[in-house]
Parts: C-alpha cells; sequence; structure tokens
C-alpha cells in the first residue's frame, strides 16, 4: 500500500491525480505515520496473543508441587486407598502423632493432616488442617475420592444384597448424558448444524467491533477537521478545493485507515495461525488430547468421555464452518463503511460548527446516542434475534450497523435485510448531504455559539 | 488591461448585507489595496473571489473570462486568519499546500527549494512547525501562498506577525512578484503601507464601495486647503494678515523659525495664498498638505457614515 502510495506521487502528470485523492493521501499517510496508529495496531493482536499464550500455558501447567498429606484414619475403610496422587503423597499416621501434629504443625513435614472419623459412612464429613491455604484442586480431589468409594462401598452392598447377578455392570450402563446438538432448517431445507453458543460469540464480537470501529475512526475525523479550524490553516486549504472535496478526502482516508488496521490483523492472525499450529504439531495435539482424557477418566472412569471431546471440537469447527462466512464477511464491510459513512461525516460536520472542545462536547452526544443504544441492544438481540427490539434496531439506521451486524450469525430474512440496507444507504446519503452543508459553513464561523436552531438555521442558507 | 473584475457583486448573510453592489476592476501588474473598516465586506469579497463563498448576484472575470472554480490555482492566497498544521514537517507541509494548487511533486520541491534558499529558510525544511517561532511560521505562510506562480496575489494582512526587519523583506518581495508580472489585491488597515504600495484603491463601507481609483488621485480628492508654512517672524502679525479667511489649525513657535498650518476657506491657488503672507514674513517654507491614507479612510468612512445615517 504504502509503496503503492508513493508510486502514484511520484507521478510526474499531477493533474491525474484529483485533488481529493491528495487529501485523501495526506490524511492516510499522516496517520498511518503516527506512533499511536503503530502502537495500537500492532498491541492488539499481541495482547491477544499474549491472552491465548496465558491461556494454553495456565492449562498446560500442572500443580508440580511435592506435598505429603498425613492421614489418621479413624474410620479404617481407606487404609491402603490413599497412596499417591500426582505430585501428593499420603502417609498414614496413627493417633497420638495426630493428635501432637494437630496441637503443633511445626517442624514437620507434612503439608496438611487429613482426619477420616470413624463414623464417616454416616455423618459424610472428613476435615482436612493446614497452616495454609489448600488449593482448590487438591481438596477437591480429597473429597472426591473419598465420596466415591463411600459411594461405591454403599452400592456394592446393595448390589450384594439384591443377588441379581452382573447388576453392578448393568448399573453401570445406565448412565447417560445427552447432548442437545442444535440444528438449523436453511432455506433449501437441509439441516445445519449450529450451536447457540458460537452464535452468541460471533453476535456480541461483530456489534462490538462495529461500534468500536465507527466510534474510534467518526471521532478521529472529527478531530482532525476540529484540528484544521483551529489551526486556521483551513481557509487556506478551502481556496484550494471546495470544502466537500477536502470532507471527503479526510472521511476516506481515514476509512483506508481502519480498513488497513484490519487487514493488517488479518495478516497478522493468519501468521500467527499458522506459526501455531507448526508448534502444535499433531504429536502434541495427541499428548494434549490424551492428558484430557486422563484427566476425565479420572473424574468419572466409568465415563468413557474421550471420544465426546474429539467430537465436540469437530462439531465446533462445523459450527463456525457453517456460520455463513461470506455474508457475514459482506454484511461486516457493508455497514462498517455506510455507518462510519453517516457517523462520522454527521461528526465531521460538528467538527466544523463548534470551535472549541467544549461545544463539541454537547453537539458530540446526541450524535453518538443512538450509537451507545446500540451497544446495550446486543442482549436483548442474543436473547430473542427475531423479536421486536432485535427488529427495530436493526432495521433504523442509526442503530442497525451494530444491531443488524450482531443478529446476522443468527440468521436474518433476506427482506429484513435489504430493508435494513436500503434504509441505511438513504439515510447515510441524507447524512452526508446534511453534513456537507453544515461543514461549508461552519468551518469559517469562528466564534459563534453553535446549537441544534442555528444548525437548522444553516441548512436552510442558499448554497 | 484588467487582469481581475467583479462586477455588481451583491451578498447577504441572513439579514446581514456584506455586499452591496461592489464592482472592482484590478489592472494587470498593478498592486489594488482593498480598504475598508472592521465588518464592512472586505472579508466576504475576497472570499468570494477565492470561490470560498457564491455571491448572490454579480459576476467575476479573470482575464475577461468568467471566473470557474478551477482558476483558484491561478489565485495565490494569504487569508488573515491563518495556520499551518502544526505536527507537519515545513517541507512536506509547503509541497503539499503547492500540490493542492496543481503543482507535481517535482514542481513544487524545485520552486519551494528557490524560495527557501532565497529567503534564507533553508534550515527549517525538515522542523516542524511548532518548533518554529510565530515570524517564522509566517514567513513559511508567505512562501506557500506564492509558490505556485500565481497570477493574482491575495494578501489579507500579509505583514501582521512580522518585525520590521523582515515586514521590509516582505515588502520588497511584494514589488518584486509585482515587477516580475504578478496582481495583487492587497487588503490591510496599515494605511501607511497603503500609501507606499498602492497603485490602486478602493473603499469599502457597510458593505457599499465608497472609493475606488488611483492612490494619488483619491489623496488629491480628499485635499481640503490645507497648507504649512515655515516661516520667521512673528506669529501675532501672520496671525493678523491671514485674517478671517484661513483657519488656524495648529503652530508653533521657535526660536529660528516658526510652523503653523492653516486651511485657507475661500479656495484659490496657492501663489494667491503665497502674496497674502509675504508682507507678514520670512517664507522659510510652503507647502500644501495632502492628506495621508490614514486622513482619507477617516474622513470618507465618517462622511459616508454621516449620508447613510441620512438615508
Amino acid at each position: 500500500m504504502m509503496y503503492l502510495l508513493k508510486q502514484f506521487r511520484n507521478q510526474t502528470k499531477p493533474k491525474i491525480m484529483s485533488k481529493t485523492f491528495l487529501i485523501l493521501q495526506q490524511e492516510y499517510l499522516k496517520r498511518v505515520k503516527k506512533k499511536s496508529f503503530i502502537i495500537l495496531t500492532l498491541l492488539v493482536p499481541l495482547l491477544f496473543a499474549g491472552m491465548f499464550a496465558a491461556i494454553i500455558f495456565l492449562s498446560m501447567y500442572d500443580d508440580k508441587q511435592e506435598r505429603v498429606i498425613a492421614v489418621y484414619d479413624e474410620s479404617t475403610l481407606f487404609l491402603g486407598e490413599f497412596e499417591q496422587e500426582g505430585y501428593t503423597k499420603f502417609h498414614y499416621i496413627p493417633m497420638e502423632e495426630y493428635s501432637r501434629l494437630k496441637a503443633n504443625m511445626k517442624g514437620s513435614n507434612y503439608y496438611a493432616l487429613l482426619h477420616i472419623p470413624g463414623n464417616i459412612y454416616n455423618q459424610n464429613t472428613a476435615q482436612i488442617i493446614s497452616e495454609k491455604q489448600l488449593p482448590i484442586e487438591l481438596t477437591e480431589q480429597i473429597s472426591r475420592r473419598l465420596s466415591r468409594f463411600i459411594e461405591n462401598d454403599k452400592r456394592k452392598k446393595i448390589i450384594d444384597e439384591a443377588g441379581i447377578p452382573d447388576l453392578e455392570k448393568r448399573l453401570s450402563s445406565t448412565r447417560t448424558t445427552i447432548r442437545l446438538n442444535t440444528l438449523k432448517l436453511s432455506e433449501t431445507g437441509e439441516t445445519q448444524k449450529s450451536s447457540s453458543e458460537v452464535a452468541f460469540i460471533a453476535s456480541y464480537a461483530m456489534g462490538f467491533i462495529i461500534y468500536f470501529f465507527v466510534f474510534m475512526y467518526g471521532s478521529m475525523v472529527m478531530r482532525s477537521v476540529m484540528e484544521e479550524k483551529k489551526n486556521r490553516i483551513v481557509e487556506v486549504i478551502i481556496s484550494s478545493v471546495k470544502p466537500i472535496q477536502l470532507m471527503a478526502g479526510k472521511i476516506i482516508g481515514t476509512a483506508l485507515v481502519g480498513l488497513t488496521q484490519v487487514a493488517i490483523w488479518i495478516v497478522v492472525g493468519i501468521v500467527v495461525l499458522s506459526v501455531a499450529q507448526g508448534f502444535f504439531s499433531p504429536e502434541t495435539t495427541m499428548q494434549m488430547g490424551q492428558s484430557i482424557m486422563e484427566n476425565s477418566q479420572q473424574v468419572n472412569p466409568a465415563l468413557t468421555q474421550a471420544p465426546a471431546n474429539n467430537q465436540q471440537i469437530s462439531e465446533i469447527i462445523e459450527v463456525v464452518g457453517n456460520l455463513n462466512i461470506p455474508l457475514i464477511l459482506f454484511t461486516f464491510v457493508f455497514y462498517f463503511l455506510a455507518g462510519y459513512l453517516m457517523y462520522s461525516s454527521l461528526l465531521g460536520a460538528v467538527g466544523a460548527a463548534v470551535d472549541n472542545d467544549e461545544d463539541s462536547q454537547q453537539m458530540i452526544l446526541p450524535i453518538t446516542f443512538p450509537l451507545i443504544v446500540s451497544i446495550m441492544l446486543l442482549f436483548p438481540i442474543a436473547r430473542n434475534p427475531e423479536g421486536p427490539i432485535a427488529f427495530w434496531g436493526s432495521v433504523i439506521p442509526f442503530t442497525s450497523p451494530v444491531a443488524m451486524l450482531a443478529r446476522i450469525p443468527y440468521g436474518v430474512p433476506a427482506w429484513e435485510l435489504i430493508l435494513s440496507m436500503v434504509l441505511l444507504v438513504l439515510s447515510t446519503l441524507g447524512a452526508i448531504w446534511v453534513a456537507a452543508r453544515i461543514y461549508k459553513i461552519g468551518l469559517l464561523m469562528y466564534g459563534k455559539k453553535v446549537n441544534l436552531k442555528e444548525l437548522i438555521k444553516w441548512l436552510r442558507y442558499k448554497s | 488591461m484588467n487582469l481581475f473584475e467583479a462586477k455588481n457583486v451583491y451578498k447577504v448573510f441572513g439579514l446581514t448585507k456584506a455586499l452591496t453592489d461592489v464592482s472592482i476592476s484590478v489592472k494587470e501588474q498593478s498592486i489594488f489595496g482593498l480598504l475598508g473598516p472592521n465588518g464592512a465586506g472586505k472579508t466576504t469579497l475576497i472570499r468570494i473571489i477565492n470561490q470560498i463563498t457564491a455571491p448572490d448576484q454579480g459576476q467575476l472575470f479573470l482575464e475577461g473570462r468568467k471566473m470557474h472554480q478551477d482558476d483558484v490555482e491561478y489565485i495565490g492566497y494569504l487569508p488573515e486568519e491563518r495556520g499551518l498544521y502544526k505536527k507537519m514537517k515545513v517541507g512536506e507541509q509547503a509541497i503539499y499546500l503547492a500540490q493542492l494548487k496543481g503543482l507535481s511533486r517535482q514542481e513544487a520541491i524545485r520552486n519551494l527549494k528557490k524560495w527557501f534558499e532565497r529567503l534564507e529558510m533553508s534550515d527549517w525544511w525538515n522542523k516542524k512547525v511548532e518548533e518554529l517561532s510565530k515570524g517564522m511560521q509566517q514567513k513559511v505562510q508567505f512562501v506557500t501562498t506564492v509558490v505556485h506562480q500565481p497570477k493574482l496575489l491575495i494578501f489579507d494582512e500579509p505583514f501582521s506577525g512580522f518585525d520590521p526587519i523582515n515586514t521590509n523583506l516582505i515588502k520588497k518581495e511584494i514589488l518584486r512578484l509585482r515587477d516580475e508580472g504578478a496582481t495583487i489585491i492587497f487588503s490591510t488597515h496599515n494605511m501607511g503601507s497603503v500609501e507606499e504600495l498602492c497603485d490602486h484603491i478602493a473603499l469599502i463601507n457597510k458593505s457599499w464601495k465608497i472609493e475606488d481609483g488611483p492612490t494619488n488621485e483619491i489623496r488629491q480628492k480628499y485635499k481640503s486647503n490645507v497648507f504649512e508654512i515655515k516661516y520667521t517672524g512673528s506669529f501675532e502679525t501672520m496671525n493678523k494678515t491671514l485674517g478671517t479667511h484661513f483657519n488656524i489649525l495648529e503652530h508653533e513657535e521657535h526660536q529660528n523659525e516658526n510652523r503653523i498650518r492653516v486651511q485657507y476657506l475661500n479656495g484659490g491657488t496657492n501663489n494667491e495664498i503665497i502674496q497674502t503672507i509675504l508682507p507678514a514674513a520670512e517664507i522659510l517654507a510652503f507647502k500644501e498638505i495632502i492628506p495621508s491614507m490614514n486622513d482619507v479612510f477617516i474622513k470618507a468612512v465618517q462622511e459616508s457614515n454621516k449620508t447613510k445615517n441620512h438615508e
């Protein structure tokens, strides 16, 4: 991109390049060369990468501390039951030692004291004493073991009493977990695997990204206009180009900065993903899978969850694949551009109309209010993507860029999408018309407190 | 030949009349002073010439052709309220502004280098504008106004922010630009520089053009029979001799030389006056006072306000 622009700049025939393009190029390069742009563009993927790395690291990190736990088994049911679990060792001690240690644990090598009372069978309680706060994983492990042992023992007794052959096996076979597979009926009548979780995440993500971009780049346009007015360079500029050219160059240039940023993120994302894939070669993935299997078997040996796990992963991939990616990309670009154009031209007009920051704050709120409302619509939309809030939110032009994008992953009837797009395009054109008039008059208006009434008066001026 | 003409221009903002039937003709290779009190409509006229605002009525001509939006490339405009991008480097910014006026990048760099050398600003090329002093910024701004070799230059208060040395430098540059072929419209409240630079002036007051003509003719026109006489002798005798036909405006008495400023109420030739005063004293000097542009300005505006108020 930069290279192409450079080439273009060095062209010997400047008249080919319209002045709008000059301004566009100027705005674009100014922003792209800014430190803040470079930092933000690099920081966001790094932040994401860091977050993922942290999650992966934490999930792979085992508790490797070696601990010895003293067990005083008053019930004598568990003798030999506790030996070693991961890095934790168990050591059985008699009652005297337990009493002694209970009074003073200092100087002993024990990390904690587990007391299994004689009446555990009826009371269902045991206690563990330690000087430090015990890790929750450890206490759950112990509690699970104790429960399972008692549970198995009780069941065995009942089975023995009943005297039915193979009852143990037959009972185990009754254990079931039902997974609810959500299928979506497409218009052609095929069923597709869908997932409300994936749709929910996609919906929120899309809504927020659009909101973030429209808001960030819209205010960028406004600040840039305000700067030119404040600097008083604007009169020089509009003695060379028409105000509408200046505004168009500024808005398009800034939009390109946004698209450049997204493009960089996509490229960085692809690179990071392929590097990560190399890092997590099939073998390592297998190992990870095995350790997951081991874990789940520990959790419930009666269940064979491992195949289910693999199946879930492949299902998620399938479900993500079943999201209409081309439609999402198309609507994303469309609603970003249209929403951005509408809001940035209005914000640009505000930038031209005011000549200090205080006044701009007052004028920004009525314009950005619908945008903020649209973010609040995300939750009702997720709850009922077909409901009246979702419908009106995604059809009314001021909220539709965010609201419609949030609805897309759930599927939207074609006529609603077309209605929303047509309305958005029409109101964007209207916004540009209004903004261009305010902009033209506002640029050279100084020292006048501008309010809505004043702006409406400007709209009525002869051009 | 007239390089620029405005014919019967009207402009109204809401209820305020900014220009009423204003016509001006600017001769090629001349300096045209556009004068008037604050809020008279000068800036509106200048903005109309620059195609920033459109007139409600009236027409503009450049070299005899009706003016068109693209003609702004032939104009260099230095607005009264001016500025540059603070964070941008001087050279880069000057190139950008020149390109907006239609120069190619190479042409812009070539012309700019010449100007920067002549005005001794070459060291500033890679500095940010905010690092420069106000006067230095004004100099950069001046260069960006003239770099595309415009046929018509419009300077609105070009000397504000300059020290006397730089004012002089810019004055010389303006005259040199005129001599090299440029036509200049010059708006200022500094009447001294109008006398010094302008070949022709137009005076606007309350949206109307109230005076228009070659600078010297206008000053002549506003002569009011005021004379300054230097003499040796007594003021009493001089006073008696002058009698009731003269109004004494001011007088100073010194040892060897007295000075008196009088207005001749009847009107008459200079020789008649000299004859009247010859008997009274030894005359050292006699001259008719031609009003300064400052006086012309004040007088013309006051008269126009009076008649307008009567209407």
